[in-house]
């Protein structure tokens, strides 16, 4: 079956990754104070996004493999 | 009432682009669906990791999460052994020794396999207990999430079934089994990604595992146990009434390590199914021992954020609560602990993320119910029995027409959990003990030959009765005599430390009386099948598969000794 599920897991987690960054960026950090103080959102938002990322890479690359 | 879960925009962004991708993963699937193979077996196409995290997958279903979480809270890292010991052995066990005849018997459900190693009456009356079954599952899981929603943020409780069962029947009819499998892998990441935070911080804010530990002896203390109780898996198993399980060792081993784990993973088509969907039998054979590998680790996620409530709120420490039970009980519910949890460290934005993965969670363990049941449906039951010999294309339609009716008996099953909890509580219980003497026909059906049709149908029957009848001679201590507690059939005969202890013991009954059935019955009539027509069925006539060439990262034996080799060494650990 032609249909690789890394593409849309990287798809999905790069995009999510991609929102928390921009929000822990942009958000008031008041709302950190739930988080030990930490922004999560940012930190966490780049663990997604590496993920996701990693997963595109790896389906592009078997793509490329298989033309 | 203020709901403890308010989300925000970028909170509903995120849900509504999970479920659009979980819809959109079934349509990008619709033109792969040419066949009844297509639809319900995946065409046995599915590469092993996929396969691997959707087995796992198939079972974190939301009553999972939130069940062990409570139990984290109630009994602290002792819970890990549903995991160590009630789940690892089993899956390794299954991928070594029984995937084989499972996968190489080209069986296309667990009841098929039933058919061609003993008869149809064994076939049948399996095949009917499990699509029950799977329908009761997949609607009580659908309550579950309707209730949490309503609790948790205010969503109207019909509003949350139909949308949940509307995507679950969406995805599912435009892309069967593959859709449902796919969407277990994405929901297995969300689980992952969206739960781990809450494992962290919570630790960091109980001030690591020494802060946590020495929180969690007040915990123990309080309630007359010895001081680490919570904390150490093994050292407090020596007897009933040293741990808050009310097990010791043996009971442990036996009920939960042995019969109900072994009973579970090696036989319930739910998991089967998806190891069934691989694309080579190595595959089909490593499935179950790669999901071991996150499975080992899942205590981490799931258990600790319950550890941590439990002290947190022992400490009022941060204003963590729990709501009661109800509003004449005021005693803290557990089932709250992870949803709550969530509530209390994550900010919007995570929040969204750790509420999608709540969400999908429900659905997915739904899903799986559904994808199940149309399959033992089409199959089992209605080609069988109903409608035999009619073309594939006639078996793709009504798999798709199995997954409407199965969705909307499942709202049905809703709605009347919803009126009548105690029915639903009732039917659970039936339920276990047709499950528990299952393991005892599959082992005897794999590696003893000389088992047969009529052995494995009375063995099953007697096995449920030996359970119900056991369940109605045995209390668990304190408990008042009732259909649900047990001791019902007049005298009580023996009473147990706690209700789970009874449980263990009831699935032991169970097994063995079906084991000793199966194997006096097998004995005393003739065998009704030839040793021809069980070839590839059973241990003993199956010739030998050449032995693999493959690398050893990719030998099930290996892999499967390696996971094994590391939860032991967890069980040291937190000995």
């Amino acid at each position: 079956m032609n249909f690789d599920l890394r593409l849309p897991l990287g798809l999905l987690f790069s995009l999510f990754g991609a929102m928390l960054v921009v929000y822990g960026l942009l958000s008031d950090p008041a709302i950190y104070s739930v988080s030990l103080g930490y922004n999560v959102n940012l930190d966490w938002g780049f663990v997604l996004l590496a993920f996701g990322v990693t997963m595109l890479w790896l389906a592009l690359r078997a793509r490329r493999n298989r033309s | 009432m203020a709901h403890p879960i308010q989300l925000g925009g970028i909170d509903y962004a995120i849900l509504l682009i999970y479920f659009l991708f979980v819809l959109g993963i079934g349509w990008a699937l619709k033109r792969h669906m040419k066949g009844s193979s297509d639809f319900f077996l995946s065409g046995r196409s599915i590469p092993v990791w996929i396969t691997g995290l959707a087995f796992l997958s198939a079972n974190l279903g939301a009553q999972e999460v939130i069940g062990m979480g409570a139990s984290g809270a109630q009994y602290g890292i002792i819970t890990s052994h549903f995991y160590w010991i009630g789940a690892i052995p089993a899956m390794v066990f299954l991928g070594i020794f029984m995937m084989p005849f499972y996968y190489g018997s080209k069986a296309r459900s667990v009841p098929e396999y039933l058919k061609m190693r003993f008869d149809e009456k064994t076939r049948g009356l399996n095949a009917i207990a499990f699509a029950v079954m799977t329908l009761f599952s997949s609607g009580i899981s659908l309550y579950a999430l309707a209730s949490l929603m309503e609790t948790l943020i205010g969503w109207n409780f019909t509003f949350s079934i139909w949308i949940s069962a509307v995507i679950v029947l969406a995805y599912i009819c435009l892309g069967g089994l593959t859709s449902a499998i796919y969407n277990e892998v994405l929901q297995f990441f969300m689980i992952v990604f969206g739960f781990a935070p809450l494992a962290w911080l919570g630790l960091r804010d109980a001030g690591g595992w020494a802060g946590l530990k020495e929180r969690l002896v007040g915990v123990a203390t309080d309630q007359h146990f010895a001081p680490g109780t919570w904390t150490e898996s093994w050292q407090h198993m020596g007897s009933p009434g040293a741990n808050p399980l009310g097990v010791e060792w043996f009971g442990l081993a036996m009920g939960l390590g042995f019969v109900l784990s072994f009973g579970y993973w090696c036989t319930d088509f739910l998991v089967i199914q998806r190891a069934m969907a691989a694309n080579t039998m190595s595959a089909a054979r490593r499935t179950p021992i790669i999901a071991a590998f996150p499975k080992m680790l899942f205590p981490f996620i799931v258990i600790l954020p319950g550890m941590v409530a439990v002290a947190l709120m022992r400490d009022h420490h941060g204003g963590f609560t729990l709501p009661p039970v109800s509003a004449t009980d005021s005693s803290p519910n557990f089932n709250m602990v992870v949803p709550m949890m969530l509530a209390h460290y994550l900010p919007t934005g995570l929040l969204g993320l750790g509420f999608t993965a709540l969400m999908a969670s429900f659905m997915s363990g739904m899903a799986g119910n559904v994808t199940a049941f149309n399959t033992v449906w089409t199959y089992d039951i209605y080609q069988s029995y109903v409608a035999p010999a009619k073309s594939d294309a006639h078996y793709l339609l009504m798999g798709r027409l199995a997954t409407i009716f199965g969705v909307i008996l499942s709202v049905g099953v809703a709605y009347l959990a919803a009126q009548f909890n105690n029915i639903m509580n009732l039917l659970q219980l039936v339920f276990a003990f047709v499950n528990a003497p299952l393991f005892a026909t599959f082992l005897l059906g794999m590696f003893w030959r000389r088992a047969n049709g009529h052995g494995a149908f009375f063995g099953l029957l007697l096995g449920t009765l030996a359970a119900a009848v056991h369940h109605g001679l045995t209390l668990p201590v304190g408990a008042a005599v009732g259909i649900m507690k047990g001791g019902w059939l007049g005298s009580v005969v023996h009473t147990y430390p706690s209700a789970m202890a009874q449980n263990f013991w009831t699935a032991l009954f169970a097994w063995t009386a079906c084991m000793v059935v199966t194997m006096g019955v097998s004995l005393a009539t003739a065998q009704n099948k030839s040793d021809e027509q069980l070839r590839g069925l059973v241990y003993s006539l199956t010739p030998k598969p050449p032995a693999e060439v493959e690398a050893w990262y990719r030998k099930p034996v290996t892999l499967g000794a390696i996971v094994l080799a590391a939860t032991l060494v967890l069980n040291l650990i937190f000995a």
